[in-house]
């Protein structure tokens, strides 16, 4: 048999059918982490701090215990560092169990002290009133900067690790440092050199559908857990640790998902309802309210970075500096490190320097959202790169083509690329009609380039056929952007059957081997690589039973168009032998067939965009439209073409709300003052325009198809394209986001 | 919590009067509902008054003048052929809040209740010079609306009181209101400025004037500084500066995550310029 690995033309792949999971999604048929219920179910509810730092100096729940609708009551002595069985949890799950439960000392505005389970929601809701908490309030600080100020309130202390260097704040707890050549000799190479300082405040995903599971948990360390996640295995993996059981003796399935985004790539109610339900022994329902979500779930980190770019006359970089510095809330993982690898990776230099800083402070722990890191330090650099071009008067394009990192370029961050496809969206960029567009007064334009590494992951994926032929696909990646479509495409192709023939499943943890979570933009790059070699696998097997069918080598057998054919003239003359021929008597000719792929695939292949954007600003009142939005960016190969426009088109609106909008904001107190969507303000459809995009496919070495992921990049050029357009538009600089029309309209009068 | 649906607003009022603890009553609920289901107000004795008769009347009086029952909601208020004929701004304010759902419910009345200094309807009824009849337990009072709210949450009304109707004046000639709000986003906000303006001229001239600001105090304000900035003019530039001027002087705004002191105060101005441009085209009959 001859299976043809790289492939370039296509009959299913690069089409638009129907989401196999449309009809259920627009009639509500579709369950998401809310829609399950189980006989007897209890519902859960949490307490929260409401301080930002304070000793937790006694617990009392005899009250609340002691209601009869309460069933079980909580708190962080009901998870395995405190029980026998298990003692002494280490590394990532210690942190996790301190973020879902506190210990000693709550670490921010609505960290989780205790929890209940009663017989309905409002009972649970006002039972917590009864649990009476002692708080030692200790002083707190929530600013990055602050954060790292020699008398700043230490957050833990001996939480940094052996990267930090002797003499900084226990509060900076990572440290990177990369880059190459002599940053300082670039710098006296230059014709102009501008420094600056920029911030960026948290903002969160913003997903619609809020944290929900069901969870049962028997006395025999046996469970179930129903819940919203981007990936079950993590889920089963860590919650089994956090309650001291067997991975494998508890089943995780993961329900539909209203969005992620790499917030829920994490626990952070499921192990509390599987500690309630243990206790109770009764199914419990979770189900977070948005306030608990902005409040404590996992927002993205904040930043405050410098910039030192040198530019020659003709738009050469000569070299170029960055320190960011990142704030992830009350625990280690603030992406400082991603921040400063990404931050010039689209750039060919010969001196680069960068550094990132992970900082603690009182607020709840940061999680992924898109690219995480990436786009804040992008907004820095490719803000004083438009600078530099305005104060040169350079075209912004011009110069980022000069300087584009290309195949053989060493990255910033060490390596050389493979073949990338930077160069192909700024030329893109440039032959688009809108960036000659003529501008309105008033409006003004920004281009951004943006990059993300993307990533493989552990997968495992099953294909089994039936006896008509149809085909079921096994994939373990949550399917949070028309994932199971691009899956069915993929194993199209290679079977030959139709795309409706085939039926994709999230199999539960229970039926599939470990998959990594949907993160990383790997599901369509890993997830359809293991797809099409199951299916390359059954498709051997069916060439083995036409081969045994003919009495011929299986060598001599080709898969063509959904049938075994012989390879050519030598190998006989036989009719084409159809799928559904095979699969009708597959269970005399050897058994049931299937297919199967499992790895680690390390080709995920980087990812680049560029971004045009205008911005329209009120003088009067600092009010921002955006009036035209078009995103330019690499898929390698669009498997289903409107499912990439939509992550690009997603990056763009989700990067509006981040630029304009949204934020976290502390008051004094340390407490979140905006948890409601009435004031964390993301975009509403009539704010955005229409989003235009352009799919460029160079195509990733590291995919059968060609395919690089595109979850993410399309987050990473928003903030600063549209801060540049701002910036154009109104004839200031704006180097803190987010560009609140209070914040323009001091800029504008020159007090910003 | 005990529930009523009283027929008559004497029997609401009865209801009201006799009830311990704390008393809400359910209009279109957009407030009540969600501060129930947020945790933040849990009512011991809620009080239906959409069963009441004619509530949901839209009326025009033989003088011109409108009465607007306390159930109307603001679906109900644009669809109607002639109301915003007579008071764009008002219907347009009552149209802001919020989105097609809660327009089939949000009512005039809840939005005065509710007491928010940024409630939309506010500004425009208090520019309009909206009255209401207040029933109580020793009958009937009018009121003018800009009386009934006293703080952030509080209104005038005693224990026992609520209000029965609401009386816009009749619209006569020459005049024309308008009302705008400013907010970060184009819809689903709360307003950070809001500003009501009606007058009435005659030939060019500004003859009769109300302004109101919502947002920048602790209750919606009647700026009378603002009014005497534009009467007597044909609303040049320097009566446009000097309204602006007026109705910055008027803000006493706090700093919060919604805005700060200063750009509430320097907005304020914008949006009084600019909704009395539209108040004045309307007057002058011009589409605006
Ligand atoms: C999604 C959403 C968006 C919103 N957007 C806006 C907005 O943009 N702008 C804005 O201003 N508001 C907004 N609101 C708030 C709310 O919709 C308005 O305040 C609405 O006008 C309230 O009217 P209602 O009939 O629903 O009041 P209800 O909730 O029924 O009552 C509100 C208050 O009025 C009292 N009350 C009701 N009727 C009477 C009466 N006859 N006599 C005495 N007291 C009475 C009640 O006791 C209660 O205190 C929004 C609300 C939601 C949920």
């Amino acid at each position: 048999m001859a299976l043809d690995d790289r492939k370039t033309d296509f009959k299913f792949v690069g089409t638009r059918p129907d989401r196999p999971d449309g009809l259920d999604k627009v009639t509500g048929r579709a369950k998401f982490g809310a829609d399950m219920y189980a006989p007897g179910m209890l519902h859960g509810a949490i307490l929260r701090s409401p301080h930002a730092h304070a000793r937790i100096v006694k617990i009392d729940t005899s009250k609340a215990e002691a209601l009869k609708d309460v069933k079980a009551v909580v708190t962080r002595a009901d998870f395995s560092d405190e029980v026998e069985f298990k003692p002494g949890l280490e590394g990532e799950f210690w942190n996790v169990l301190e973020n879902v439960m506190a210990g000693e000392k709550a670490l921010y505005d609505g960290h989780a002290v205790a929890a209940v389970a009663a017989t309905s929601a409002l009972a649970a809701r006002d039972a917590l009133k009864l649990i009476e908490v002692e708080y030692e309030v200790l002083p707190h600080v929530t600013d990055v900067d602050k954060a790292m100020e020699p008398d700043a309130p230490v957050i833990r202390e001996g939480a940094a690790d052996y990267s930090v260097p002797e003499g900084m704040h226990p509060n900076v707890v990572r440290y990177h440092e990369s880059g190459h050549g002599d940053v300082e000799a670039g710098f006296a190479e230059a014709d102009l050199v501008i420094e600056d300082h920029f911030d960026t405040e948290a903002t969160h995903q913003g997903y619609i559908e809020p944290h929900a599971c069901l969870a049962m948990l028997g006395n025999d360390g046996k469970g179930e857990l129903w819940c919203c996640t981007q990936g079950h295995w993590i889920v089963q993996k860590t919650c089994a640790a956090l309650l001291g059981i067997e991975t494998s003796q508890l089943r995780v399935t993961a329900s539909e998902i209203g969005g992620g985004f790499g917030g829920k790539t994490t626990v952070f109610i499921e192990p509390v309802a599987l500690a309630l339900s243990r206790k109770a022994n009764r199914p419990v329902k979770l189900v977070m309210s948005r306030s608990e979500v902005f409040r404590a779930t996992g927002p993205t980190a904040s930043a405050s970075m410098d910039v030192k770019i040198g530019m020659k006359k003709d738009g050469t970089i000569t070299a170029a500096q960055g320190v960011f510095r990142l704030q992830g809330g009350a625990f280690p993982g603030a992406p400082g490190d991603f921040t400063a690898m990404c931050a010039f990776a689209p750039y060919n230099l010969t001196n680069v320097r960068q550094v990132g800083y992970d900082v603690m402070t009182n607020r709840p722990k940061q999680a992924a959202y898109r690219a995480p890191g990436a786009p804040m330090g992008a907004f820095a650099v490719e803000s004083v790169i438009d600078e530099l071009c305005n104060q040169l008067g350079l075209d912004p394009i011009d110069v980022r083509l000069k300087n584009a990192a290309r195949e053989g370029t060493k990255a910033s961050y060490g390596p050389r690329y493979p073949r990338i496809g930077l160069v192909e969206t700024l030329e893109a960029a440039k032959a688009h009609p809108h960036y000659s567009a003529p501008l309105k007064p008033g409006q003004g334009r920004g281009i951004s380039c943006g990059f993300w590494f993307n990533h493989g992951g552990e997968t495992s994926v099953s294909l089994a056929l039936s006896e008509d032929g149809s085909a079921q696909v096994m994939v373990g990646t949550p399917d949070i952007g028309g994932s199971r479509a691009s899956m069915a495409l993929m194993a199209a192709e290679v079977l030959g059957i139709p795309y409706e023939n085939i039926r994709v499943t999230v199999a539960d943890t229970a039926t599939l081997g470990y998959n990594d979570v949907s993160h990383g933009s790997r599901v369509t790059y890993a997830s359809g690589l293991a797809t099409i070699k199951a299916a390359q696998n059954a498709v051997e097997k069916l060439c083995e039973r036409a081969a045994a069918k003919w009495g011929i080598p299986v060598d001599a057998v080709k898969w063509e168009n959904g049938c075994a054919v012989p390879s050519g003239p030598n190998a006989g003359d036989f009719d084409p032998l159809p799928i559904a021929e095979i699969t009708a008597d597959m269970g005399r000719t050897g058994g049931p067939i299937s297919g199967h792929f499992e790895a680690t695939p390390e080709g995920a292949g980087v990812s680049f965009g560029t971004h045009i954007v205008d911005a329209e600003v009120d003088r009067e009142t600092g009010k921002t439209t955006i009036t035209r939005y078009t995103v330019i960016q690499d898929a390698g190969k669009a498997i289903h073409p409107t499912y990439v426009e939509g992550q690009f088109q997603g990056g763009a609106a989700q990067g509006i709300g981040w630029a304009l909008n949204e934020e976290y904001i502390y008051g004094e107190d340390g407490r979140l003052q905006n948890a409601v969507f009435l004031d964390y303000r993301i975009p509403v459809a009539s704010d955005l325009p229409m989003i235009d995009t352009v799919i460029v496919e160079v195509p990733n070495p590291g995919h059968p198809f060609g395919v690089r992921g595109v979850g993410e990049t399309g987050i990473v050029p928003p903030l600063a394209a549209i801060a540049n357009a701002v910036s154009n538009a109104a004839g200031v600089r704006m180097r803190q986001l987010p560009m609140s029309p209070p914040r323009v309209l001091a800029a504008l009068k020159g007090d910003g | 919590m005990d529930y009523h649906s009283p027929a008559s607003f004497a029997e609401a009022s009865a209801l009201a009067a006799n009830a311990t603890g704390i008393t809400r009553f359910l209009a279109g609920g957009t407030d009540v509902l969600v501060q129930m289901r947020a945790d933040i107000v849990t009512p011991d004795t809620l009080i239906d008054i959409k069963k009441i008769d004619g509530v949901r009347d839209i009326t025009r009086n033989d003088d011109g003048s409108w009465t607007i029952g306390v159930a109307v909601t603001g679906a109900e208020m644009s669809e109607h052929p002639e109301l915003g004929r007579d008071w764009p701004g008002v219907v347009e304010a009552m149209d802001l809040i919020g989105s097609t759902q809660v327009q089939g419910r949000a009512t005039l009345t809840g939005n005065l209740c509710n007491a928010s200094p940024a409630a939309d309807s506010v500004p425009a009824m208090v520019a309009a010079g909206v009255t209401v009849t207040v029933t109580g337990p020793n009958g009937d009072r009018e009121v003018p609306v800009e009386q009934i709210p006293t703080a952030p949450g509080r209104t005038s009304l005693a224990k026992g009181e609520l209000i029965s109707a609401l009386h816009i004046p009749a619209r006569g000639e020459n005049g024309g209101d308008a009302y705008l709000r400013f907010i970060p986003r184009t819809e689903m906000d709360i307003a950070v400025v809001g500003c009501g303006v009606n007058l009435r001229i005659d030939g060019d001239t500004i003859t009769e004037a109300r302004v109101s600001l919502g947002a920048v105090a602790p209750t919606v304000l009647l700026v009378e500084d603002c009014a005497r900035a534009i009467i007597g003019t044909k609303l040049d530039e320097a009566a446009l500066e000097a309204l602006a001027a007026a109705a910055s002087a008027a803000c006493n705004p706090i700093n919060d995550k919604r805005g700060t002191i200063e750009f509430r105060t320097e907005v304020a101005g914008v949006l009084a310029k600019r909704a009395a441009r539209i108040a004045y085209a309307r007057a002058k009959g011009e589409k605006a």
